[in-house]
């Protein structure tokens, strides 16, 4: 059973379909547990809670509010709401100073929600995370982003900095509830997840957690803190008096499983399936105890089994990608918290370039000379002030602008099949790494897509930093066939997003131009090729063709006149060369 | 307010917490940089440190926390108002949140009062608000550029200078600069890397043993922070016995002129670009010197602060990969043995 399971996890694990509702439900449940601990423990941070909106989400976020107040962070939230600060519009009518109280004071000791916290600034995120060092209001993160797609590394937009101080890490993500209640606008049965078992306080929860979150692969010690944590509150919550070996599991399935890196070495991995319930039924108890565990083995914890049975626990929320990534035998990779290129906003930083018309706020700085300026010749217009001080109206505001340099993305797409692939790969990361290692000047940042056998795959996703480069690039597979068409609309998906994040993309291809991997649709390779470079073309994003075919041939200039890009031909790799034709190509852009 | 965890309770770490008591020491050290994991206890022993600092007096209501004797006059004529009362407050431990504004940062023309009473009046920022304290910026490789620009200007020159929005003032801005950031998420320039006095690499703890103390000293400390302090009250007055010693100490540690020529040769040895490598070498060997209650610089206290000080300064050849620390510690093998 054991092995069947293992078996269909590692091969399939989305289309499992019972196993996978199993999964959900136990998630659900979960997350349901989630909510009185959060509220009784405020020093667990909160929660970073991954869900799409839907029914799902909105009935876990009702339970949470009949716990504590909860308050919505809106969207248009600035710095200043966090902290308050001066009301400018009430400021003008009134003539005299008048605050505004921030969110953060506000709230005191209840619920501050963050819906789309993908969405969520750098800043905002920085003050959050330091409010929680601070023991402020407890934050629940809704985090909307979906799915990675299949061949991405999942990357993650909130920064890990705020994510590392919350807790608990929640997936709600494919979770469904009875239909018929729902439908009825009635609030389904909420049953969260009790563990069960021996209620002994356990001798050494602190040394059961840290080595369970050593096994996980997870490296940072704030994980098995927060997990004690969570236990003792459990533990608290049930008037006892310390943690037992339930309130660990309980502990290891919300702050641990999340967080693994890896699965737990040793022995086969403890799946959640292992006891799949009737997937219709709505949360269904604990399936990941499994009944057979014997009750004898829970009498007399060593500290062994102990750790044996957290693990188990864990191993039913640790995240779908890292079971994905290990079954294609790839390492999983750490998230680095999003980008860190700065924003390309013209009115919150850059070199200052004067000033217009608007209200300050979201970032946009008063320009209080300009202002003043403006106000100044009006004032015969207006009614005198009793205090005889300049009268300055909503209208007479003036912003500061500034222009920030364009920062440029430089996607690679590398042709990693056949046997002149090595050299190919080996040459384009040195190119990386001579193009990082001068990084600092433009702040350009580098991506490698590469593409052999039947896929593209993200092999570096945009990345300023020289360590994360060589580190990622070390183990680059090689050989296959060759599916242009694959590479090309990874890079374009790439380089779409890097310019929704305001920067300059620039696709550097790398292949000699022969396609010989048909697309999903059966169309042939090189046509399939030609319409995806057609495709690039139509969204106006720069592009260079590096042709490293030995011999001239006439697919590499089609394909490149196709996307639009200069042909070069550089039948001899090498590294410099690469990136001199980048440079040129970089010039061109900006 | 709530306590803080004790530094001499830190688990570990021992090169980040010898360099945060060596800048302690020596303010002209120029900061700390420390790269590593997250969850490593970075901010945990700076801000540590700073709760364990003896609260230091200043002049009454000073925006600027003026010394009550200091040569430097302060803008705002503080000392004239107060006469000859002083007030004892905490040493000031500014956490700078990685979206904060330039306003925020140097200060500014103060909105309220120029909108509701037309007066003309600095507001002074988190640089104000850090003097002759300890000014933290986690994942400083993040903050934009010409942020950090001015924050190192500030740190090295002492003194925050505006001129800005009509308004013209300097002020004293003495800090202790800790920055942190993991370099996987993009670099530091190098040449801003450059003007941090010691650079340290933190890395998780991999021993299973010491990961099990820090889960539980922090257990402890959340449960009863009281009784956790109090363990470690004598640890901490230690520490606070040890610096003032090494501060009251430092300027009469000699260094002798054999080991300045060591130096120079371990710079020259390593690679290390310029002259301030070498002066902050120097200067943390005569620190480390001092914290260890001695009164002349010996070759291992130099040996002692090579990485801390040199480590960050190399030439780097993008494809090499041996590490500077590994280059430095040969360096110092075989100087040092001879």
């Amino acid at each position: 059973m054991n092995a069947m399971a293992k078996a269909g996890l590692l091969d399939a694990p989305a289309e499992a379909a019972p196993d996978a509702a199993a999964a959900a439900a136990a998630r659900w449940a979960l997350a349901l547990a989630a909510i009185p601990l959060i509220a009784d423990a405020p020093m667990l941070g909160g929660i970073w809670m991954k869900a799409p909106p839907g029914p799902v989400r909105d009935i876990w976020c009702e339970a949470l509010a009949r716990h504590k107040p909860v308050r919505r962070l809106p969207s248009s939230a600035d710095a200043d709401a966090l902290d308050g600060g001066l009301d400018l519009a009430a400021t003008l009518a009134a003539g005299r100073p008048a605050q505004r109280p921030g969110l953060l004071a506000e709230l005191g000791d209840g619920i501050l929600l963050v819906p789309m916290a993908e969405r969520l600034s750098r800043s905002l995120a920085a003050r959050l995370a330091a409010s929680l060092d601070e023991r402020g209001p407890v934050v629940v993160l809704l985090d909307e982003s979906p799915p990675p797609e299949p061949g991405e590394m999942p990357e993650n937009p909130i920064p890990q900095s705020l994510i590392e101080r919350l807790a608990i890490h929640l997936d709600l993500t494919g979770v469904r509830l009875p239909m018929a209640a729902l439908l009825a606008g009635e609030t389904p049965d909420l049953d969260p997840f009790m563990p069960e078992g021996d209620m002994t306080r356990v001798d050494d929860p602190a040394g059961n957690l840290a080595a369970a979150a050593v096994a996980l692969g997870i490296a940072s010690v704030r994980a098995p803190i927060h997990a004690l944590r969570l236990a003792h509150a459990h533990a608290r919550s049930d008037g006892r008096s310390g943690p037992a070996a339930p309130d660990l599991q309980l502990a290891a399935a919300l702050v641990l499983g999340p967080r693994a890196t890896r699965l737990p070495p040793g022995d086969a991995p403890q799946e959640p399936e292992n006891d799949p319930p009737p997937p219709d039924e709505p949360p269904p108890p604990n399936p990941d105890t499994p009944p057979d565990s014997p009750d004898n083995e829970q009498q007399q914890p060593n500290p062994e089994d102990l750790t044996d049975l957290v693990l188990e626990a864990a191993a039913a929320t640790i995240p779908p990608g890292v079971l994905d990534s290990l079954s294609k035998g790839l390492a999983a990779k750490n998230s680095a918290g999003g980008s860190a290129g700065a924003k390309l906003r013209s009115i919150t930083s850059g070199r200052p370039a004067g000033v217009r018309a608007g209200a300050p706020g979201r970032g946009a700085r008063l320009a209080i000379i300009e202002t003043i300026k403006t106000a100044a010749p009006r004032q015969k217009l207006r009614p005198p002030r009793d205090d005889g001080r300049l009268t300055i109206r909503h209208d007479d505001l003036r912003i500061r602008r500034f222009v920030a340099r364009a920062a440029s993305t430089t996607i690679f797409a590398v042709d990693a099949s056949g046997s002149a692939a090595f050299t190919r790969l080996a040459e384009t990361k040195g190119a990386i790494e001579l193009l990082l290692a001068q990084a600092y000047v433009k702040r350009a940042e580098v991506a490698l897509v590469a593409f052999r056998g039947t896929e593209a795959l993200l092999a570096l996703p945009p990345t300023r930093s020289l360590a994360r480069a060589k580190k990622e690039l070390a183990a680059l597979a090689a050989g296959g066939g060759t599916p242009i068409a694959a590479g090309l609309a990874l890079a374009r998906r790439v380089a779409e997003t890097e310019r929704g994040r305001g920067r300059t993309p620039l696709i550097v291809i790398l292949t000699d131009g022969r396609a010989n991997v048909p697309d999903a649709s059966g169309k042939p390779p090189q046509e399939a090729a030609l319409a995806e470079a057609r495709a690039l073309a139509t969204t106006g994003i720069r592009a260079v063709f590096i042709d490293c075919a030995a011999r001239p041939r006439p697919e590499g200039p089609a394909l490149a006149a196709a996307m639009g890009a200069p042909h070069v031909p550089l039948p001899r790799l090498d590294a410099k060369a690469v990136v001199a034709a980048v440079e040129v190509a970089q010039k061109a852009i900006t | 307010m709530r306590k803080a965890f004790p530094f001499s309770a830190i688990v570990g770490q021992t090169e980040m917490k010898q360099a945060l008591l060596m800048a302690a020491v020596e303010p002209r050290l120029g900061g700390v940089m420390v790269f590593g994991d997250r969850g490593t206890g970075k901010s945990t022993a700076v801000r540590a440190l700073a709760a364990l600092l003896p609260p230091m007096m200043i002049v009454p209501g000073c925006r600027y926390s003026c010394a009550p004797v200091d040569s430097a006059p302060c803008i705002e004529g503080c000392r004239e108002r107060a006469g000859k009362a002083v007030q004892q407050v905490p040493v000031p431990f500014v956490d700078l949140p990685l979206g904060a504004t330039e306003d925020r940062v140097v200060g500014s023309l103060d909105l309220e009062r120029a909108l509701a009473t037309g007066e003309k009046r600095f507001e002074p920022g988190l640089l104000a608000k850090a003097n002759r304290g300890f000014l933290y910026i986690d994942e400083i490789n993040l903050l934009e550029d010409h942020l950090v620009d001015l924050l190192l200007d500030v740190a090295v020159s002492g003194q925050n200078v505006v001129e800005r929005e009509g308004l013209s003032i300097r002020h004293p801005a003495r800090f202790i600069l800790v920055g942190s950031g993991n370099p996987e998420e993009g670099e530091l320039r190098p040449q801003l890397l450059d003007r941090f006095g010691l650079s340290v690499d933190v890395r998780t703890p991999t021993d299973i043993g010491d990961r099990i103390e820090i889960v539980k000293r922090c257990d402890a400390f959340d449960r009863e922070p009281d009784a956790f302090c109090a363990r470690f009250e004598d640890a901490e007055h230690k520490v606070v016995d040890q610096i003032a010693a090494a501060r009251k100490r430092l300027p009469k540690v000699e260094v002798p002129d054999s080991i300045l020529e060591l130096g120079t040769r371990l710079c020259q040895a390593v690679g290390a670009d310029g002259l301030r490598g070498e002066l902050t070498l120097l200067r943390a060997a005569r620190a480390t010197a001092a914290l260890a209650g001695k009164k002349l610089v010996a070759p291992h206290h130099l040996a002692s602060v090579a990485t801390l000080a040199l480590r960050h300064r190399m030439r780097k050849n993008v494809l090499d990969d041996t590490g500077s620390t590994a280059r430095i510690e040969r360096a110092v093998a075989e100087l040092v043995a001879a």
